[in-house]
């Protein structure tokens, strides 16, 4: 049966995390060099097209559609055959499915977005979009079945993902990682300075992220009642405590940083992704702060170690999403949400570790799958741009365009 | 009698104050770009998400004005006077001698084109 602000909260949802893709682009253009804007740009909104396409042809099926073994989707709507007006109940029973399932192409969109982040600036455009492709379908589309598809086998362990902690953040924030190691650091880096484009794009590219991930965690209650609400007040919560206490670290260290104070924000709507519909707003509350200090260590020590994790996709959503995704396991409370499951404080520590069991096989599997697929297309396409491409700038070298006149 | 060109870098904060300096001693005309630099400063460190990045050239403003041989002293001292502020990173003058000067409006040479 059809209620209509259900649908009407879930579709508007859609348009709030469709927005984060545009947002991303920003949030990670503003953090390059000048000659790489529109490149960097590119990278999100090329996935915007590419998955939206993938996704309606044979994604949505590989992760939702009826289970096989637990482990994927069958092909029964491929094309979004049989995906029609009428409730999938074992989705969500009072919206269309269509509703549902392109609520999940938002998701599906944004997911390998953010793992650009790690290799702006020298990829080369031909062998990333092969790279997206074959990410979603043998990643993203995949893990999204274990941990939401009716019958995956994470599901059916009892695994919480409210709103994607596992299957969004840590599959791209360890793919990240496997792909920053692959294509190797960018040219000059650590000897020549690299000055940031424009760090106002990050700023309003953080903070459209911030006002989209209402929709993120919110819609993921797929009603618009107390459920919805809840997840959008920790949510704002977990963002705001993480931003604050980033923006104490960067004092601390010397001055209150704006592009500190961003980038917690964002570390704490990361961390409080998979808690969101399970935890009270004084648990946000620890789990964006926390998240903000692991992040914030994480970036201090992968700049350490020479990896050239560019704008630190690993350091942020890869460890904000298993910080978050443990600590679900930790806060996690039956009266906030009966479906869901309570977590150590609340009795149960056997959630702690179900949440230690998914995260870890989540994330194995994504930095297997992305480093085999990585290492594949580099020898056949090159991930990598030439040298001297990269010298001049990809916007004029792979795009033919300047951002700037 | 000849003229020099003063070539200044001052740092940008600063460019009302010349102006005005240099006005208060009879000199109006003058070219401003900006530019990147560096002195003994060398660069600054700036505020990453978590840590520093550097910046190796500073941005500053170049003043290029044209006087009379007689008015160079005055203009300099002026100019450094109003640009001054005692810390590193104040800038630096450079004085060419001219060969000459044409007003593109009317043709004029040398003296009047000033």
């Amino acid at each position: 049966m059809i209620n209509s602000g259900d649908t009407a909260w879930v579709l508007i949802s859609t348009a709030l995390v469709i927005l984060m893709t545009p947002a991303l682009a920003f949030f990670y253009a503003g953090m390059v060099r000048r000659k790489n804007v529109l490149s960097t740009i590119m990278l999100s909104v090329a996935i915007l097209a590419l998955i939206s396409v993938q996704w309606v042809l044979f994604g949505y099926t590989l992760a939702f559609g009826p289970d096989h073994a637990g482990l994927f989707g069958g092909l029964n709507w491929l094309g979004l055959n049989g995906v029609g007006q009428t409730p999938y109940p074992g989705y969500a029973a009072t919206i269309p499915h269509l509703a549902f399932m392109v609520f999940q192409l938002a998701f599906a969109v944004i997911t390998p977005a953010l793992i650009t982040g790690a290799f702006v600036e020298r990829i080369n455009f031909p062998g990333f979009l092969l790279f997206t492709l074959l990410w979603s379908t043998f990643i993203y589309d995949p893990v999204a079945h274990w941990v939401w598809g009716i019958g995956g086998w994470l599901r059916n362990l009892g695994a919480l993902d409210f709103a994607g902690g596992t299957v969004v953040h840590i599959t791209a924030g360890v793919s990240a990682l496997a792909l920053a190691l692959i294509i190797g650091r960018r040219k000059g880096y650590g000897k020549f300075p690299m000055e940031p484009s424009n760090i106002p794009f990050t700023i309003l590219g953080a903070f459209l992220l911030w006002f989209g991930w209402f929709g993120f965690n919110g819609g993921s209650a797929l009603s618009s009642g107390g459920l919805a609400t809840s997840a959008l007040v920790v949510t704002n919560t977990a963002a705001a405590a993480a931003a604050l206490t980033w923006m104490l670290m960067s004092w601390i260290h010397k001055r209150p940083s704006v592009l500190g104070l961003a980038t917690g924000a964002v570390v704490g709507l990361v961390a409080i992704t998979p808690a969101s519909g399970y935890v009270s707003p004084l648990s946000a509350l620890v789990i964006g702060a926390v998240a903000a200090v692991v992040s914030y260590y994480s970036i201090l020590i992968r700049v350490k170690s020479g990896l050239d994790d560019s704008l630190d996709v690993f350091a942020c959503h890869g460890m904000g999403g298993i910080t978050g995704a443990l600590l679900t396991g930790v806060f996690a409370d039956k009266a906030i949400n009966s479906a869901g499951a309570n977590g150590l404080l609340f009795g149960n520590p056997q959630q702690l570790l179900i949440q230690a069991i998914a995260v870890l096989v989540v994330a194995v599997f994504s930095f297997t799958v992305s480093y085999i697929l990585g290492r594949v297309i580099d020898a056949v396409f090159s991930l990598r741009a030439r040298s001297e491409e990269e010298e001049i700038g990809l916007d004029i070298t792979q795009h033919g365009e300047a951002a700037y006149s | 009698m000849g003229f020099k060109k003063i070539e200044a870098i001052i740092r940008t904060e600063k460019l009302d104050e010349v102006r005005m300096a240099v006005e208060g001693v009879g000199i109006v005309g003058m070219t401003v770009t900006e530019v990147k630099g560096r002195g003994s400063q060398k660069g600054i460190l700036l505020e990453w998400r978590a840590g520093e990045y550097r910046v190796e050239f500073l941005p500053k403003l170049k003043l290029e004005l044209v006087v009379h041989d007689v008015d160079l002293e005055k203009a300099v001292e002026a100019l450094s006077a109003a640009a001054r502020t005692g810390k590193v990173g104040d800038g630096k003058i450079f004085i060419y001698s001219m060969e000459d000067i044409v007003r593109v409006r009317t043709g004029e040479r040398g003296r009047p084109a000033v």
